[in-house]
């Protein structure tokens, strides 16, 4: 089965943001012999006497309304990088441009006007100003940008309630708990109106909770915004559940980057995969990333015996009715069908169930288990105009959540088992041969056109 | 061995160039610190004691409390009643103006140290020789420069005082969180900006404890300043050496304890007064505490509803 890419985030466009071209950073005594020798092939603990070697040739792209998550643990070098991003640490060699602003190797005054225009940030510890409110806080940005009092502090006031603390306008940042601090920070990035927002490690000084309320407004606020955002982290489930995409590092190097469910199904090396071996996989891989191709499927328009016949041939007790353009319109079972073709009704919209289980492609697998503990059928996937994009048996989930590859022929027994026996079918369609009028040839669906209109709905 | 380093024969050569050519220079100093002081004491002696008193009560009372503004009043009260009021507003007057000037001179010259390792590595063995040779010292070529009275007395105590304004500025924005210097530069703030939104306000304890530590050096120097004709307490310190007069020696040294004290408390009660105001809120904090609980979960009711689907 191909990897499936979970689709990026709606905001996400083809216009660069930031732009990171074999960046490194080395802290010591001579940085530019380490580098010289780092490309020359030296590796960095050979190296460790001249110097420390904190990046080590990183190069990306980061995408308008792009949420990249730069992962690592500590020491990998991930803080470094991010300070590199708005000039607050130099590159040794390299180049960073935002925008197609340079950032690196320009005048002390020119970095100044580009930090105020294009890019924020995000602290650990929030970094505000203790003697100010939370108001004046917000406003801080605004204040170097040289805006007005009276206006920047009715854009701060906008964006406090935003995140949800209005009425603590007046509030010192003493006063407030973690998680409420933080928000104080988030305010102040936001107010400041650039496109880039770098977060370092913005979420890993709260208590869990609190963090997961913060990542969820984070992507709220993302969605609504539109802001392109670089996030920095050592925790994977945050990375897995933040990132559009995700960048992970090791010892100053980037040694993946790719979508969580790249990072999780194909890791780059050992090292990652043994760093995501632990990694809630439930609450990383959607709905679409996991799904067979629907093979049960009938067509609305087809007769009963048709719809019968298909079944008979696939060994299977259930299956999904689809309408024009493949929208899903229900679900027949073998026994309905059979009693219909005895009776000679040509209607097989007249018995379809309207009960499947359905998810959308971007749902986490977490949310699956209710629907597929509740039916019989396999969980069908449906877009947002309810067309069925493909199903998830429960042995799929099942394989998903164990990191078993799913689908290694057509023998696996993934459709519910028939309920009725073959021959009783066959017999049926032979003795009702010619009570109706079945002038269409039965529509079955094959799995190469299910598999085809998967594709095509995710391309 | 006959050999010997004529170090003081240097110094003494360093010093006449000095007086040589740049007396006129001096002497505009002198000048300076002189109308300074005059001005200063001129406040502190003209009015009768008692409304002197009553000043510092007030200042007393609002910057600490009426405990403070009572152990002023005692110990005022003490200092007039053994006869050693002139000489305590004297005192008083000198090391104001030092102080003043120390400080003046101490916080840049910390600032600077902060900001540049070089130039902490040069101030710092400046500061060691001025904290620790000793005071009298100091005296010798001050008396030279600026001739015998208030003046070379005021000289030699902000020499002597500068030290711990130079360290604990550069000890309190060194210690200011980096990450909030860091946010600073990340919104675009120019450096001057930072210092003035940032760093000094968060040193301002350290920098406070330093502005105290200035003011108490400089009444230590305010005894050894009388030997140069300084006058004040230190004059009658002085004299009641030389006469082996114990009951003076007590009396003017028990005022310059008394000073001490009130200005030490002064100046310390400066320095906290930021945290005093946001103690006092605590209870308000923690009345607030439920309320935030719901507003949060406000919050995140309100936010899937927010979102577009």
């Amino acid at each position: 089965m191909p990897l499936l890419l979970r689709a990026l985030g709606e905001n996400v466009t083809n216009t660069v943001a930031v732009e990171v071209n074999n960046v490194y950073k080395v802290f010591g005594k001579r940085p530019r012999d380490v580098v010289k020798r780092l490309k020359a092939g030296a590796t960095r603990n050979e190296l460790s006497s001249q110097g420390t070697a904190a990046v080590i040739d990183a190069s990306f792209e980061v995408r308008k309304g792009e949420i990249f998550v730069v992962m690592g643990l500590s020491g990998s070098g991930k803080s470094t990088l991010i300070r590199m991003l708005n000039g607050l640490l130099e590159p040794t060699s390299g180049s960073v441009a935002v925008y197609g602003s340079p950032v690196s190797g320009i005048p002390a005054k020119q970095l100044r006007e580009v930090r105020r225009s294009k890019i924020s940030m995000v602290f650990q510890h929030f970094a505000l100003l203790p003697h100010r409110t939370v108001l004046d806080n917000a406003a801080y940005a605004l204040e170097v940008q040289g805006v007005p009092v009276a206006e920047r502090r009715e854009r701060a006031q906008k964006v406090v309630s935003r995140v949800g603390l209005a009425g603590w306008e007046n509030k010192l940042p003493g006063e407030l708990s973690g998680g409420m601090q933080q928000r104080v920070g988030l305010a102040r990035a936001l107010a400041a109106d650039t496109d880039v927002l770098l977060m370092d490690e913005a979420f890993s000084a709260l208590d869990p909770l609190i963090r997961r309320e913060m990542q969820e407004q984070l992507v709220d606020l993302q969605h609504e915004l539109g802001k392109t955002i670089i996030f920095i982290t050592h925790d994977l489930n945050e990375a897995m559940f933040l990132g559009d995409r995700i960048a992970v590092m090791r010892d100053g190097r980037v040694v993946q980057v790719g979508t969580p469910d790249e990072i999780l199904t194909d890791p780059a090396n050992d090292y990652v995969a043994q760093f995501v071996q632990d990694v809630d996989r439930a609450r990383v891989l959607t709905a679409a990333s996991v799904m067979e191709p629907a093979r049960s499927v009938v067509s609305g328009s087809a007769g009963p015996r048709a719809a019968l016949r298909s079944m008979r041939d696939l060994q299977t007790s259930a299956a999904f009715v689809v309408g024009n353009g493949r929208k899903l319109l229900g679900v027949v079972h073998d026994r309905d069908l059979l009693k219909h073709v005895k009776a000679g009704n040509p209607d097989l919209m007249a018995i379809v169930r309207n009960d499947p289980a359905t998810v959308g492609p971007d749902q986490y697998l977490v949310d699956l288990f209710e629907p597929a503990a509740e039916s019989q059928l396999p969980v069908a996937v449906v877009d947002d105009k309810g067309r069925l994009l493909g199903a998830i048996p429960r042995v799929t989930l099942l394989a998903a959540l164990a990191n078993v590859p799913t689908t290694t022929g057509e023998n696996q027994v993934i459709e519910t088992p028939a309920t009725v026996a073959v021959e009783i079918i066959t017999q049926t369609l032979r003795e009702t041969a010619g009570l109706t009028d079945e002038t269409e040839a039965p529509k079955v669906t094959t799995a190469d056109e299910g598999s085809a209109a998967r594709e095509g709905s995710l391309a | 061995m006959d050999f010997r380093l004529p170090v003081g024969q240097w110094v003494e050569g360093f010093v006449e160039i000095l007086t040589d050519t740049l007396q006129p220079v001096f002497d505009v100093l002198r000048a300076i610190f002189l109308g300074l002081y005059d001005v200063v004491n001129l406040v502190l002696v003209s009015p009768p004691f008692w409304i002197i008193i009553l000043a510092f009560a007030v200042l007393g009372f609002f910057a600490k409390g009426w405990k403070l503004a009572v152990g002023i009043v005692v110990g005022f009260g003490l200092i007039v009643a053994v006869d050693q009021w002139d000489n305590a507003m004297d005192s008083l007057s000198l090391v104001l103006v030092a102080s003043v000037i120390a400080v003046l001179v101490s916080v840049p010259l910390g600032i600077l140290g902060a900001s540049s390792g070089t130039a902490s590595r040069i101030l710092r063995p400046i500061l060691d020789f001025l904290q620790t040779m000793p005071a009298f010292v100091y005296l010798i070529p001050a008396l030279i420069l600026f001739r015998v009275g208030v003046v070379p007395g005021i000289v030699a105590t902000i020499l002597f005082a500068l030290a711990p304004g130079v360290r604990l500025t550069e000890l309190g924005i060194r210690g200011v969180d980096k990450e909030v210097v860091e946010a600073g530069h990340a919104f675009g703030s120019s450096p001057f900006r930072i210092l003035r939104q940032i760093q000094l306000p968060l040193a301002m304890p350290s920098i406070m404890a330093g502005v105290n530590q200035v003011i108490m050096l400089s009444l230590s120097m305010v005894v050894i300043a009388g030997m140069v004709g300084a006058g004040g307490l230190g004059g009658d310190v002085v004299a009641s050496l030389n006469r082996i007069d114990i009951g003076l020696g007590f009396e003017a040294g028990l005022s310059v304890v008394i000073l001490a004290i009130v200005l030490d408390r002064l100046t310390a009660s400066l320095g906290t007064r930021t945290k005093r105001i946001s103690k006092t809120d605590v209870p308000a904090i923690a009345a607030d505490a439920a309320s935030v609980s719901q507003k949060d979960e406000q919050a995140t009711a309100r936010a899937p509803q927010g979102a577009p689907a």
